[in-house]
């Protein structure tokens, strides 16, 4: 086995008898977790929210894990390979100052008033206005996102092991359904945690047997520097890839100054908060925690692993791109042969660095890690999506008032079509890759004005009804527009009249969303009628009791189980790495 | 709640135990963790990918004591699920 030349019908890694056993291993023991969740499921709330029973620890760490897909891996390892350290803007500054928050200051209320879903909480404070626009672009949503979850799956499965795209789609997507509609969030939730440990185990070794043969921090810093000037049209100057801040390369931006605005701004402020706080994806996680503590802990327990998975998904990134053949001449502007499509690309990174420094045994680990990581994603989209469709779609609107036991059956139907629709479009994607990213850009947007909603909502007891939907509808317009009005966000369809590109572009559109909602729904509260303030009681922040939004059982607690405290090192940690690097 | 099983919901306790997500863990890392550890022993060690280390035999080990850690401390601290709480 010792052929350099790669073939297109070649998989990317030779694997051999241990590797499968390694594989088969973790398909087996997910879906005995299936199984065994089952004879514990017996009503809906069971089903959907894990019967409010898990630890803080293990719904922290599915919390950061649901997150922890394709995109989180592949994105992350890509986006270091090509740009370096300000990648982990997208962890220190886009997610835990949100997570913390979350934590702190929203969960009280989405916990503590009992809904069931985020867009429920939505209906109890708006109407239905508002909660429609939320729960039917959401689900959606999961659908979508789940089917590339899916289709990137498979292209992986094809790439490493050789099987044919369809196989892989099917099988990983039964595998996933299985365990769902067995156990529902509970197996969902118990394999997200499983699911952490194996992909910590595959790619912590990856890394540093990485940068044992790149010859420690030292040998990929001179690396980089090297590739930087030996290629400076095309690569991004070294001092640039190997310091987080301005973080240039990622914005497109040519102002240092404008770069830090939209990372802290765009990115820290409005993309990530909309997306952790309001996403229920993350917060049903938390939802199914046993307290009000342990909710408010879920997410702040989750930002101490989020803080350091860049070190083991965006460093493998960066060390495969000095390390990696194919990757380096890519980088250095080169069409290259090979990868998964054919040709390639950042996306194929982390593939090249396993196949490059891993051993047989070490690489069915890796590849066990990373389909667990695919299959969390999904099973996240699914198990969120199928909650939302049952009670908040279902039962609110289609066929109401019937025994709890009809509710469950709708939510594991609904599991099963959210399969096949995911397998449906997974092939979509397969033939138009290019309409999906965009699609998954304009979703993308139905978070930016969701946070300025929610968050005027929550401290404002004025704010109505009317203009709940109203700024959410007119912020998720204003970023579309935006996007449309950049050079590139929606592709060729961009007229290209505002001039910003890439990341820069998302940042200033969701900016946008945020400033059009709140503006507007400052002003159409002056003209509509205020809800009757009895009806807010643990939705609105002045209307409710403070013992209400903590657990009377905390102050009791040592320091490191209280919410507060642990958020407090949380902050002072992300600091600490912000100035180091 | 439904009345078509009437022997589970009424009088069901949760067994830890097996159930227990730490022993899932603990037990599936400490089994790669032998997988790896013999193939480390065993096989060739591709020294010429991992430069000139045993990974296969040191990642083995790592995992045998995480997975360890994880079944000690379900034994040490076990799970009592109290009886269903339908509030």
């Amino acid at each position: 086995m010792t052929s350099l030349t790669v073939l297109a019908s070649d998989t990317l890694i030779s694997a051999n008898a241990v590797d499968y056993l390694i594989v088969l291993l973790y398909f087996a023991v997910v879906l005995g977790i299936g199984v065994m969740a089952r004879l514990q499921v017996s009503d809906s709330i069971d089903f959907f929210l894990s019967g409010r029973s898990l630890p803080a620890w293990v719904t922290g760490l599915a919390f950061i894990s649901a997150n922890l897909g394709a995109v989180e891996i592949m994105g992350m390892s890509a986006s270091g390979a090509e740009f370096g350290l300000p990648t982990v803007h997208y962890f220190w500054v886009g997610a835990i100052p949100a997570m913390l928050f979350l934590g702190v200051v929203m969960m009280p209320f989405y916990y503590g008033s009992k809904v069931r879903s985020v867009p429920e909480f939505m209906r109890r404070r708006f109407g239905t206005g508002a909660h429609l626009v939320n729960a039917i672009s959401f689900a959606v949503a999961q659908l979508l996102i789940a089917g590339i979850n899916l289709f990137l799956l498979g292209t992986i499965i094809q790439a490493l092991l050789g099987w044919d795209l369809y196989v892989a789609l099917i099988v990983a997507a039964v595998i996933v359904l299985s365990y769902i509609t067995l156990g529902g969030l509970s197996a969902a939730i118990y394999n997200e945690v499983l699911q952490f440990f194996v992909i910590v185990a595959s790619l912590l070794p990856l890394t540093l047997l990485g940068l044992h043969r790149v010859g420690g921090w030292d040998g990929l810093t001179d690396g980089i520097t090297q590739a930087a000037n030996e290629n400076p049209d095309t690569i991004p100057p070294a001092d640039q890839q190997l310091n987080s801040w301005p973080g240039l390369p990622l914005t497109g931006f040519d102002s240092e100054l404008w770069s830090v605005v939209g990372i802290v701004f765009g990115l820290g402020f409005v993309l990530s908060f909309g997306y952790w706080t309001t996403n229920f994806v993350e917060v049903q996680r938390a939802m199914a925690s046993d307290s009000i503590s342990s909710a408010r802990k879920t997410p702040i327990i989750g930002s101490f692993p989020k803080m350091f998975v860049p070190f083991i998904t965006i460093l493998p990134g960066m060390i495969a791109a000095v390390l990696v053949t194919e990757v380096a001449d890519m980088k250095s502007g080169e069409t290259v042969a090979g990868g998964t499509g054919g040709e390639v690309t950042y996306n194929d990174s982390l593939l090249y660095l396993m196949r490059d420094v891993l051993p047989n045994g070490l690489l069915g680990l890796a590849v066990a890690g990373l389909l667990a990581a695919f299959m969390a994603g999904m099973a996240a989209n699914i198990s969120a999506f199928n909650t939302v469709l049952s009670y908040d779609l279902w039962q609110q609107y289609v066929v109401k008032d019937r025994p709890d036991h009809y509710y469950l059956v709708v939510g594991r139907l609904a599991t099963v079509a959210a399969a096949v629709i995911a397998i449906f479009t997974a092939t979509l994607a397969s033939n138009f890759s290019n309409i999906m990213n965009y699609l998954q850009t304009l979703f993308g947007f139905f978070n930016a004005p969701l946070f300025a909603t929610f968050i005027l909502g929550m401290f404002w007891k004025r704010m109505t009804a009317t203009a709940g939907w109203v700024g959410l509808v007119a912020g998720t317009t204003s970023a579309v527009l935006v996007a449309f009005l950049s050079e590139d966000a929606f592709g060729s369809w961009s007229t290209g009249t505002i001039p910003v590109s890439g990341q820069g572009a998302a940042f200033v559109a969701a900016g946008a969303a945020f400033v059009v909602d709140i503006v507007l729904s400052i002003i159409v509260t002056l003209f509509t009628r205020s809800k009757d303030p009895a009806e807010l009681r643990g939705l609105v922040y002045s209307e409710t009791p403070r013992a209400d939004l903590v657990d009377p059982k905390e102050a009791s607690y040592p320091w490191y189980r209280r919410t507060l405290p642990l958020a407090g090192v949380s902050l002072v940690l992300v600091i600490i790495l912000n100035v180091i690097f | 709640m439904s009345d078509s099983s009437p022997t589970s919901a009424s009088k069901r306790r949760h067994i830890a135990g097996l159930l227990d997500i730490r022993n899932i863990i603990g037990g599936l890392l400490a089994v790669y963790g032998v997988i790896l550890t013999l193939t480390g022993i065993f096989a060739d060690p591709e020294t010429e990918k991992t430069g000139d280390v045993n990974a296969n035999l040191w990642a083995g080990l790592a995992l045998l004591v995480a997975g360890g850690g994880f079944l000690l401390w379900a034994r040490l601290r076990p799970v009592v699920v109290p009886e269903r709480h339908d509030e």
